[in-house]
């Protein structure tokens, strides 16, 4: 594992590198060196099985990154190749001729993220979704609960309790009572 | 892929009105007297519900339907089609494409027909309150008869549930498949809003 | 990569030749929600596309508006027949990236709840395998000894269909009083069902006619479509994720995974049977290898304001239908900042279905689609 990250810093100018686990690392990669990365992963250092295709939104950078997930059978690690794309006009290469599950993964992005695989057979087709004219829905941006309240005709009288209060009430309740204690008496010393 | 003759999708479609009928549903009145509540009786004891698994609800289902709870002993059957079946138990969460479905399966069933509404996320939302993509009131697209609470109910729950219906069915307040006649407009716009691409007619049977 | 994918194929529906239809969602063959479009030349399926999306929930938007405490009554509802593998993975993720140790005594219970689970959901398939071949008789007696096991389940935690059960830390309570006794007397019980699965469905005609040779998955398409489980199992592939990166205490137990030859349906059927059986085994083994006495959960101090460092993971187990996998990423704030499930029957029911159903008759198609273990709210979530 450790001469397999060797090389990929060599060859690609890997960064980032995340030693998350023994078995699992992470590292980043340029966005125009990804499909060579990624193809040069699967032909020569065995990592053989895509095991999924996830995508962050970074909205303060203003960016999406990528993470391929790949497998080794062989001496079972696994590998996250990042990659950040720009927020603004997303778009990625298609991975789907080396791997036939990509088509899926990359099909749900396009939808969730609204990230362009341009070349990839249905990813034009909505997923989940279904005449869905909004914002992408796992972007940052979009605001569930704005548009669940403005959509789906809330049932009144659904209150929210703060999760501190209410479990410290059922389930602490003589530590509430000498918290409040102490603040009293810190209130009433001052 | 090819296919050759399937229409464009983005055309709007002509629906061939041989296959379906769309005239609005109309209200059934009640008859006064002993016919009536011979009528109601009979209702009561043979429903039969449609096996259309919405949501996670209908993991409870089965067992309901084989030897421990055993919902043959009240006389119930699960089918698989909307026209024999007389209760449609929304089992959870409603997504707005199952909505879509459920809509066309609820039109298609003949009346008397029913609605139970399974499980907290029918009622308010329940856990998927602020969810984007599920309905929070069932009671605002199709007329619900009865409620079960819970996440998810056991069934128990779903037999008291069952009890409670036929009693309302006995008492003449299973009104639902005649609300939905008379509040149609209302229950037609509030799908509208939520089923963004309405494809379908309005009122199919 | 090329061979598998034909995409030159014509069709004109004009011709009379081929039919279009839909099976699905209301549809009492279909797994879960879920919705199939064929084109069928007589009772041959020429093409087939699946439609997902009727569960969709959007769970990973949910959890990303949730503190993380208060994703776990949340996660479990990802998938419904087996939600304890949700659960494990999610706290499994957070105690990795915030560096908790868990007690000894909380990893075998927790093993000892996973393997009840993946047992109930073993069984369950078992019996909608041969419901989707008509057989309904195995069906009836699996969903019924499963309710056995599923008041053990309600004993240990509580709940009946969700748990709730592991949390960040351990688990909720330590096994009750006199738990083991009665959770064997369940396994005895369907230990029996199994025998009889054996004289009913496996020597039966129908069965092994319609299923031997139906869906045949080769070797060499594990790796593409990225088939996990008892699904590739069933072709002849010993991956499987407990034996090759055991989490929780599974090194420390004896077992070996089945493997199937032929890749068929009826391959993959008598695989699941042996990981029925598997989970009795393990079960006992824990049960018995397992610390009688010992704290089942680390405290974490201030767990409704429980901030992460920042960093990212990917954990995964063996479901009982595959590798089950969560990619988290936190950025030391109350709330993860993004969490991806990789639900086991992810690409098993989208695209290895549509390939497989090529050549199938449409009275088999659900009889393929239940042994590919498709749980559609997994897929969408």
């Amino acid at each position: 594992m450790e001469e397999m990250i060797e090389r990929i810093k060599l060859k690609f100018n890997a960064k980032d590198i995340n030693r998350q686990k023994a078995t699992l690392v992470f590292f980043s990669v340029e966005k125009k060196d990804l499909e060579a990365c990624v193809l040069y992963m699967k032909e020569f250092e065995g990592y053989s099985n895509l095991t999924m295709i996830s995508a962050t939104d970074w909205i303060e950078t203003g960016t999406f990154g990528l993470t391929y997930h790949l497998h080794n059978y062989k001496n079972r690690t696994d590998v996250g190749i990042k990659t950040y794309i720009d927020r603004k006009n997303p778009s990625m290469v298609s991975i789907n001729t080396l791997w036939a599950g990509a088509r899926v993964f990359e099909r749900e992005l396009k939808e969730m993220f609204g990230i362009d695989f341009p070349g990839c057979p249905r990813v034009d087709d909505p997923f989940a979704l279904e005449g869905w004219d909004n914002l992408p829905p796992m972007r940052k941006d979009f605001d569930t609960v704005k548009y669940s309240e403005e959509t789906y005709f809330p049932r009144p009288g659904r209150s929210t309790k703060d999760n501190v209060t209410q479990m410290e009430e059922k389930l602490y309740a003589v530590e509430a009572e000498v918290k409040k204690g102490i603040a009293k008496t810190v209130r009433k010393n001052k | 892929m090819t296919m050759i003759g399937e229409e464009n999708k983005n055309e709007k479609k002509n629906f061939d009105t041989e296959l379906f009928c769309d005239a609005v549903p109309k209200e059934v009145p009640r008859i006064n007297g002993i016919i009536q509540k011979f009528y109601d009786w009979a209702q009561a004891n043979s429903l039969w519900i449609l096996a259309f698994g919405t949501g996670c609800g209908s993991i409870e289902m089965r067992p309901l339907y084989t030897a421990r709870y055993d919902i043959s002993r009240f006389g119930m059957a699960p089918r698989p089609t909307p026209r024999q079946s007389n209760l449609f138990i929304i089992s959870g969460y409603a997504s707005v494409k199952t909505l879509k479905r459920i809509v066309r399966s609820y039109e298609q069933m003949q009346n008397p027909k029913f609605v139970m509404g399974l499980g907290s996320c029918t009622v308010n939302g329940g856990m998927y309150w602020d969810s984007y993509n599920t309905i929070n009131r069932l009671d605002h697209y199709i007329p619900v008869d009865t409620y079960v609470a819970g996440c998810m109910p056991r069934p128990e729950a779903l037999i008291a549930g069952f009890e409670d219906l036929k009693k309302r069915i006995k008492e003449g307040r299973a009104e639902g498949a005649n609300e939905y006649a008379k509040n149609f407009e209302w229950y037609k716009a509030n799908q509208k809003k939520v089923i963004k691409d309405w494809d379908m007619p309005d009122y199919n049977w | 990569m090329k061979a598998i994918w034909n995409e030159t194929k014509e069709y004109d529906l004009t011709s009379g030749k081929y039919v279009k239809i839909w099976q699905g969602p209301q549809h009492p063959g279909v797994t879960g929600n879920m919705s199939l479009e064929l084109l069928l030349e007589g009772d041959e399926i020429k093409w087939l596309k699946t439609h997902v999306g009727y569960l969709h929930r959007g769970f990973e938007k949910l959890m990303e508006r949730r503190k993380f405490i208060n994703c776990f009554p949340i996660v479990c509802r990802i998938c419904v027949p087996e939600p304890d593998t949700n659960e494990y993975l999610f706290a499994a993720a957070t105690e990795e990236l915030a560096g908790i140790e868990i007690p000894e005594r909380a990893k075998w219970i927790r093993a000892l709840n996973l393997e009840m689970a993946r047992l109930g959901a073993t069984i369950m398939g078992l019996g909608g395998q041969s419901g989707s071949f008509g057989l309904g008789t195995i069906g009836q007696w699996a969903v019924a000894h499963r309710d056995f096991l599923l008041d053990s389940f309600e004993e240990l935690t509580g709940g009946r269909i969700y748990h709730m059960y592991i949390i960040p830390g351990g688990v909720r309570y330590d096994l009750p009083e006199g738990f083991e006794g009665r959770l064997e007397k369940t396994l005895v019980k369907i230990e029996k069902l199994i025998s009889d699965i054996d004289k009913v469905l496996f020597n039966n005609a129908v069965f092994k006619s319609r299923a031997k040779g139906l869906g045949i998955i080769p070797k060499d398409w594990i790796e593409p479509f990225g088939i996990t489980g008892s699904t590739a199992r069933g072709s002849g592939v010993n991956y499987d994720v407990r034996k090759d990166h055991p989490y929780l205490i599974y090194d420390q137990l004896d077992f070996e995974p089945n493997v199937g030859t032929d890749g068929d349906v009826y391959a993959r059927t008598e695989v699941r049977r042996e990981e029925a059986l598997l989970s009795i085994r393990l079960i006992r083994q824990i049960l018995a290898r397992m610390p009688k006495v010992g704290p089942v959960r680390t405290r974490i101090p201030d767990i409704m304001h429980w901030k992460i460092p920042a960093g990212e993971t990917y954990v995964k187990a063996e479901s009982g239908r595959g590798e089950y996998g969560y990619y988290m990423v936190t950025d030391g704030t109350e709330y993860p900042r993004r969490v991806h499930v990789k639900g086991a029957s992810y690409t098993h029911a989208m695209a290895l279905l549509e390939k497989l159903a090529e050549g199938v008759t449409n009275a088999d198609i659900f009889g393929l689609m239940v042994s590919l273990q498709t749980c559609p709210p997994e897929i969408e979530r």
